[in-house]
């Protein structure tokens, strides 16, 4: 059999290699292509070098959508994290119904972003009328913890489920030792568990801080960048620069943004995986 | 040994087949993921005709109409017709992706000047044409220079529709309102009245979500920019300088103050909550058009009337409704030869068929701008009929200048601050910054 694949190794990567290519990297590199050409569709371009990426910040609303967005990582990487990580040890204790709970908590990830979107929109409005408070497309600062709420409540059981994986897999003998040597459950959940379950730190920022990033169907459907695109974010920017002007160059100014966009996502992304790799642990 | 290759070998050629049948398949059923129809492609024992029609269609509510027409034309010619409808808003969208294939639409739709802008280099000249040559007004095609690039083919009308068994109750008629004035009379004392009317208020809710709000950003902001045109003689601008915009503040308010729902409430309306209460006897008046005749036609023909928007502009006693398209066709210019031919084709059909002229007179219910809708081929409902009423009695039409508005991002603009000031979170300045600075930005954006 080791023989074969050797041979035939071709045959089996092939087919994956070719959709990869076709579905990923051919419009990966025509993207960025694009980011150079004013075009209405993409077959029909015209080059026009560097002026999309000069127009970038032709409006402030590239500039506003990234600290909004940046704010909306922050606040909800914290507290997904903080939270997923807390159910996390709360449900690896021996508590009665444990599955249960997990399955509930984790039930939400499994509903669309759009539809949770406007759930949570019917949900929050209904709320702030009763309050009589400014309905959530009217104030930013309500579309915003709307967002954060929304995401929290989607993503925390599934980073919870991570970091359930990594506690059961802390062994047993090093709780024991700690605790036969006089360590408090706080050293030992900061001096033992924590270090040990380092790589699903790891895991966890990295999903949730590209995800809160990239985060355009919640926004879309939640606050639709309302009011007057100051809950708008990065994605949502993009898009809007692509579909709500008119005039040909718009096309690519949005693609130039989404060039400037992906080099973001990426510098963000392996600056953190750089950092948290570094307090990783071998066990 | 062998075996075991050749078993390895089958097992990758399937994996590679089915791969390839995936790319096949999702090319062919992919127009209609994001899309609200389906496609009739016929693989019909017909002998294939040269050229294949294949229409992006605007208009959801009509999409089964032109389903039918289309399967019918198949029937008699054996010409295949797809048609395929974007879902509500998505337009653009589609289009620009469905134009990047090899098999584009060869018949599509701009939605006036603005939109044209975008497309002109995909527009076939129709000026040689039959279609054209039924058009009863030259205004109702789009030029660019001497060359006929888009064609409308539905005339729209809209007002404000009112219930006319409720105005009764309310001891008005229609012609107790002919100005702004009385219409503010009308719709206070109604509101004043609700309870013992039995009404929740005067207009219906003045929906500001997305799939209401262009009702007062697009269609309510016409009228302060027509009447702005109209003084300064022109028909369009790169800087609009507000002259009106008093008169569009003045009947925003009566919309938002006489209506059936706290100003507050507004952000989360949407245009079903007004068509719901309009259709319950909730409200009397209801700014729409008659596009919305399906909807409401529940509440009895005899019921049905529709009065010009009033704002407070001088002569409008003389004003009538706002009638014009945005709907025009175009057909593309990189199709085949036969398939430019068979989309023209089928157009020339569409109007002067008995067929195309029934589905389109009567199960669409579109106004056309041609001359072959004669007779028993002439739209008619209560909305269609007052609309004419009104021309009759030597009242001016509003044009739809909104076709000038220099982006949708400005029309975004717009609808945010109207929101906003409907709430109170925001003021009447905001709206006028939007509406006039936003302009000039958004048209050096758009042409710069």
């Amino acid at each position: 059999m080791q023989k074969a694949i050797k041979k035939y190794w071709p045959v089996f990567v092939l087919p994956t290699l070719a959709a990869f290519i076709i579905g990923f990297i051919w419009p990966f590199l025509w993207g960025i292509y694009l980011s150079f050409c004013q075009f209405t569709t993409v077959q029909d371009v015209t080059f026009v070098g560097l002026s999309n990426y000069a127009k970038i910040w032709i409006d402030d609303t590239f500039t506003h959508a990234f600290f909004f967005t940046a704010a909306f990582t922050v606040v909800s990487v914290v507290l997904i994290n903080a939270f997923g990580f807390g159910l996390a040890l709360l449900l690896t204790r021996k508590l009665r119904g444990t599955n249960i709970f997990r399955t509930v908590f984790f039930m939400p990830n499994l509903i669309g972003g759009i539809v949770l979107g406007y759930i949570w929109k019917t949900l929050l409005d209904g709320v702030l009328t009763l309050l009589s408070k400014p309905l959530l497309s009217l104030d930013a600062t309500y579309g915003f913890w709307g967002l954060i709420i929304l995401m929290c409540w989607q993503q925390i059981g599934y980073m919870m489920i991570i970091y359930i994986a990594g506690l059961q897999n802390v062994p047993l003998d090093l709780i024991e030792a700690a605790r036969i040597d006089g360590a408090s459950n706080g050293q030992i959940l900061f001096r033992v568990k924590i270090p040990m379950v380092m790589p699903s730190f790891t895991i966890c920022l990295f999903l949730t801080l590209t995800n809160s990033f990239k985060l355009f169907d919640q926004n879309l459907s939640l606050t639709a960048g309302e009011p007057a695109k100051a809950s708008q974010m990065l994605a949502l920017n993009i898009y809007d620069t692509f579909y709500a002007r008119s005039g040909a160059q718009w096309k690519g100014i949005g693609q130039a943004k989404a060039v400037v966009f992906f080099l973001l996502v990426v510098v963000i992304a392996l600056v953190q995986l750089r950092f948290t790799r570094s307090k990783e642990v071998q066990q | 040994m062998k075996a075991k290759r050749i078993l390895a070998l089958t097992i990758a050629s399937a994996m590679a087949v089915s791969l390839l049948a995936g790319c096949g398949s999702t090319s062919s059923t992919s127009t209609g993921d994001s899309s609200t129809s389906t496609t009739t492609k016929e693989t019909s024992d017909t002998p294939a005709a040269a050229g294949e029609v294949y229409y992006l269609n605007f208009k959801p509510e009509q999409d089964k109409d032109w389903q039918a027409l289309a399967a019918t034309y198949t029937e008699q010619t054996g010409v295949p017709v797809t048609v395929v409808t974007a879902a509500q808003g998505q337009y653009e969208t589609q289009l620009m992706s469905e134009m990047a294939k090899s098999d584009a639409p060869t018949l599509f739709q701009v939605n006036g000047p603005v939109g044209l802008a975008n497309w002109k280099d995909y527009c076939y000249d129709l000026s040689g044409t039959e279609l054209y040559s039924h058009l009863t007004s030259d205004s109702f095609a789009l030029k660019d220079g001497d060359t006929v690039p888009a064609i409308a083919y539905v005339i729209e009308t809209y007002g404000i529709i009112y219930n006319k068994a409720l105005l009764q109750k309310a001891g008005y008629s229609a012609e107790d309102i002919t100005n702004f004035e009385s219409l503010k009379k009308v719709a206070d004392d109604i509101q004043a009245r609700k309870d013992e009317l039995g009404v929740k208020g005067a207009f219906t809710s003045a929906g500001m979500d997305s799939s209401s709000d262009w009702r007062f950003k697009t269609h309510l902001a016409n009228l302060p920019i027509y009447y702005e045109y109209k003084a300064d003689g022109i028909t369009s601008t790169d800087a609009i300088k507000g002259t009106y915009l008093d008169n569009y503040k003045q009947i925003f308010d009566l919309y938002i103050t006489d209506s059936t729902c706290e100003p507050t409430l507004l952000a989360s309306k949407t245009a079903n909550d007004a068509t719901a209460e309009f259709v319950n006897g909730e409200a009397v008046f209801y700014q729409n058009g008659t596009w919305e005749y399906n909807n409401i036609s529940s509440i009895g023909d005899e019921n049905l009337g529709m009065l010009p928007i009033y704002i407070g502009a001088e002569g409008e006693e003389n004003q009538g409704l706002c009638t014009g398209s945005e709907n025009y066709w175009c057909v593309n210019k990189n199709a085949s030869e036969e398939d430019i031919q068979a989309t023209i084709d089928f157009l020339t059909w569409v109007i002067t068929s008995d067929e195309g002229r029934k589905s389109m007179s009567q199960d669409m219910g579109f106004v056309t701008p041609f001359d072959t809708f004669t007779g028993e081929y002439a739209a008619s409902n209560p909305l269609l009929e007052d609309a004419d009423a009104y021309i009759a009695a030597g009242k001016t039409p509003v044009d739809w200048c909104f076709s000038t508005m220099p982006s949708e991002n400005w029309k975004n603009g717009v609808g945010s601050a109207l929101t906003a000031y409907a709430a109170g979170t925001g003021t009447w300045d905001d709206v006028v910054t939007a509406f006039v600075d936003g302009w000039a930005t958004e048209y050096q954006l758009a042409n710069g």
